[in-house]
C-alpha cells in the first residue's frame, strides 16, 4: 500500500530549480515526499537559490547523507560557522532569535568534552535501572485512557510519557513538568506558527527557563552528585566553564533532543498502527519482533526532518561545487525513503530485515546521544499497548507541526479498540 | 574461511566462519549473533559494533585503522585500549581464530 501524497502532480512538473523543500507548509500537509522523490532521482545534490533561509543545498540520498554527516572536518556544525538547522534564528541572535550554543552545535574538541560530561545519563546500566519506572508509568497512562471515546493521542500519550521521562532525567519538580513541554515547543517556534506571537515573547519564556534551571543548578551544586542531568552539569569539571548562554543552550538541547523527538515517534506510531494494523498484529503474535518494530517506527516517522551543516572549505561533492560558507541540509526524511537502500520505503514493515539501518538518529560524531533511551521508551509503550488494545483508530483530521525540522504532530484524534 | 569467536557480554560463545573480505561486524549480523548492531552498515559512523579484541589478537587486529574510527571510539561508552569498531576489522586468513568480546548495551 503506497500512500498518496498531496502535490504529486506539481512535484513532477515544477522546474527543478524552483523546488524549495524548506517551506513549512509542505510539512503541515505532509506533502514534501513527492518533491524529495524527484530530487533523489534528478538532482540528489540540489541547490535552492532562494528560500526563507537564503540559498542552501539539499542532500536527499541515503548514502550521500552518511558521507556529509561523517565529514565533520569540511561540513561543520559549529555555531560560529552557522548552525545545525536551516533557520539561523533558532540558535543565533539574529532576526529576533537569541544565542543558544550547545554541543550539537560544536566541532571537536569542545564537542567531545561536553558530550562526555552528560553521556553517563544514558549509559546502559542507567537505562536498565530506569526501565521499571518507565514501564510502571506507561502502564498507568495507558490504563487511564478511555476505550471507544475520541481523544488526542499526542497529548494523552506522547506528551505525557516523554515529559515525565524528561522530568526524571533532570530530576525536575514533577508537578511543574508541563513547563518542560512548553519550553520544548518554544525553542523551535518562530512567530506566526501558533506557538508564540513575537520574538520578545520567545526570549522572555526562554529566560524563565534559564532562571528555573539556574535555581535547580544551585541546589544540586550544594549537595553531592545525585545522578541527574542538572547534577551532572553542576559537578562536571569541564562544564564549570559554561557561561550563561551555553548553560541555557545545553539545557535546551537536552529538552528538545529528549522530548520533541521521542514524542513524534510515539505519535507517528499511532498513525502507523491505524494504517498498517496487520504489521502490529504480527508483533502481537510474535513478541520478539518488537526488536524490529521499534527502529521501524523511528525510521518511518523520522522525527528530525533535517540537520544542516556549513561548508568551511570549497569541496566538490557528487560533481557539484559546494563553496565555503554554503548551507547544506541533510534531509533524513528523504534518505529514509530512498528506494536504493530501503525496500518499499513508504510501507511500515514490522519485521523489516535490517530495520536498524536508518538515518533518524544521524551518523558520525553527533549521532544521537539518547537513541537507546528513545528506543527503550518506544519499546515499553508498544509492549504494554499491544497487551491492552487491538487497534488505535485515527478518527479525525490530524494536525501536524508546521516545521521543516520537527516532523511531528499536534493533534491525532484516536479511538481505542480493546 | 577464517573462524571468528564472538563472546557476548554474558559469556556465551558463538563460533562462525566468516568469508575473507567481510568485516567482523558483517559476520556477526549475518549470523544473527546478539551484541553487535551495525546500525550504519559499516561506515564507522554509529559506534554500535563496538568490540574488545582478545589480548592474544592485539598485534593483528587491535589498532584502530582510520581517524573516524578513533573519533567514534572516543565517544563510545566503556572504551578500553583494546576497543575496535568491528565493521573496520576485515577478515583475512591471518585472522583465523580471532576472539572478540562484546560490551554491555548492544542488542
Ligand atoms: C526518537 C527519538 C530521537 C531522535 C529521532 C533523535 C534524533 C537526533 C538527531 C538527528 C541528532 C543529530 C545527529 C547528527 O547531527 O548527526 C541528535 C542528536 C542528539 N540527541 Fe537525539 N534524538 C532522539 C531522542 C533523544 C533523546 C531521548 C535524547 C536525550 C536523552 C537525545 C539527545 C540528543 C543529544 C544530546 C544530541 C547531540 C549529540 C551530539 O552533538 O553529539 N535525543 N538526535
Ligand atoms: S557498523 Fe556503524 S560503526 Fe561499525
Amino acid at each position: 500500500m503506497t500512500p498518496v501524497f498531496p502535490d504529486e502532480e506539481i512535484a513532477r512538473t515544477i522546474p527543478l530549480d524552483e523546488i524549495d523543500v524548506s517551506k513549512p507548509d509542505l510539512y503541515v500537509r505532509e506533502a514534501a515526499h513527492p518533491y524529495f522523490a524527484r530530487l533523489r532521482k534528478e538532482a540528489p545534490v540540489h541547490y535552492c537559490r532562494e528560500s526563507a533561509y537564503g540559498p542552501y543545498w539539499s542532500i536527499t540520498k541515503f548514502s550521500d547523507i552518511v558521507a556529509i554527516d561523517t565529514n565533520h572536518k569540511v561540513f561543520s556544525s559549529d555555531v560560529s560557522n552557522g548552525s545545525f538547522v536551516l533557520d539561523d534564528a533558532t540558535l543565533n541572535p539574529i532576526n529576533g532569535g537569541i544565542s543558544l550554543p550547545n554541543f550539537l552545535g560544536m566541532d571537536p574538541p569542545k564537542h567531545d568534552a561536553h558530550r562526555l560530561a552528560v553521556s553517563p545519563i544514558v549509559a546502559t546500566e542507567n537505562l536498565n535501572r530506569m526501565e521499571p519506572l518507565i514501564r510502571q508509568r506507561t502502564q498507568k497512562v495507558l490504563d487511564e485512557l478511555p476505550i471507544g471515546e475520541t481523544f488526542n493521542w499526542v497529548d494523552r500519550v506522547s506528551i505525557e510519557l516523554t515529559t515525565m521521562m524528561l522530568a526524571t532525567l533532570f530530576d525536575f519538580p514533577f508537578e511543574d513538568r508541563r513547563k518542560l513541554t512548553r519550553w520544548s515547543d518554544v525553542v523551535t517556534a518562530s512567530p506566526g506558527t501558533g506557538v508564540i506571537d513575537t520574538w520578545e515573547q520567545r526570549e522572555q519564556e526562554l529566560r524563565e527557563c534559564e532562571a528555573y534551571f539556574k535555581d535547580l543548578y544551585a541546589q544540586r551544586a550544594r549537595i553531592a552528585p545525585t545522578g541527574d542531568l542538572v547534577s551532572m552539569l553542576a559537578h562536571s569539571p569541564v562544564m564549570q566553564e559554561l557561561g550563561s548562554e551555553e548553560f541555557l543552550g545545553t539545557i535546551v538541547l537536552l529538552i528538545v533532543g529528549g522530548n520533541d523527538t521521542t514524542r513524534s515517534s510515539m505519535s507517528g506510531s499511532a498513525l502507523a498502527n491505524h494504517l498498517f494494523p496487520a504489521e502490529f498484529a504480527k508483533v502481537k503474535a510474535n513478541p520478539a519482533l518488537i526488536n524490529s518494530l521499534v527502529p521501524e517506527i523511528v525510521r518511518w516517522q523520522t522525527p528530525i526532518a533535517h540537520m544542516r551543516r556549513t561548508a568551511i572549505e570549497d569541496i566538490e561533492f557528487q560533481g557539484k561545487k559546494i563553496r565555503k560558507g554554503d548551507k547544506v541540509a541533510m534531509w533524513y526524511l528523504s534518505g529514509n525513503r530512498d528506494e536504493d537502500v530501503i525496500d518499499r520505503p513508504h510501507d511500515f514493515i514490522a519485521d523489516r530485515p535490517r530495520a536498524r539501518h536508518h538515518l533518524s538518529f544521524g551518523f558520525g560524531i553527533h549521532r544521537c546521544l539518547g537513541n537507546r533511551l528513545a528506543e527503550l521508551q518506544i519499546r515499553v509503550l508498544w509492549e504494554e499497548a499491544l497487551k491492552r488494545f487491538s487497534q488505535v483508530e485515527v478518527v479525525g483530521e490530524m494536525v501536524r507541526v508546521p516545521s521543516n525540522l520537527i516532523h511531528g504532530f499536534i493533534d491525532i484524534p484516536v479511538r481505542l479498540h480493546r | 574461511m577464517p573462524k571468528v569467536i564472538y563472546i557476548t557480554h554474558d559469556g556465551a560463545e558463538h563460533v562462525v566462519d566468516v568469508p575473507v573480505g567481510l568485516s567482523a561486524m558483517e559476520g556477526a549480523v549475518q549470523n544473527a549473533i546478539p551484541g553487535i548492531d551495525g546500525d550504519c552498515g559499516g561506515a564507522a559512523a554509529c559506534g554500535t559494533c563496538h568490540v574488545f579484541v582478545d589480548q592474544a589478537w592485539i598485534a593483528k587486529a587491535g589498532t584502530p585503522g582510520s581517524t573516524i574510527e578513533k573519533e567514534m571510539l572516543e565517544l563510545t561508552d566503556n572504551v578500553a585500549p583494546n576497543s575496535r569498531l568491528s565493521c573496520q576489522i576485515k577478515l583475512t586468513a591471518e585472522l583465523d581464530g580471532l576472539v572478540l568480546r562484546m560490551p554491555l548495551g548492544q542488542h
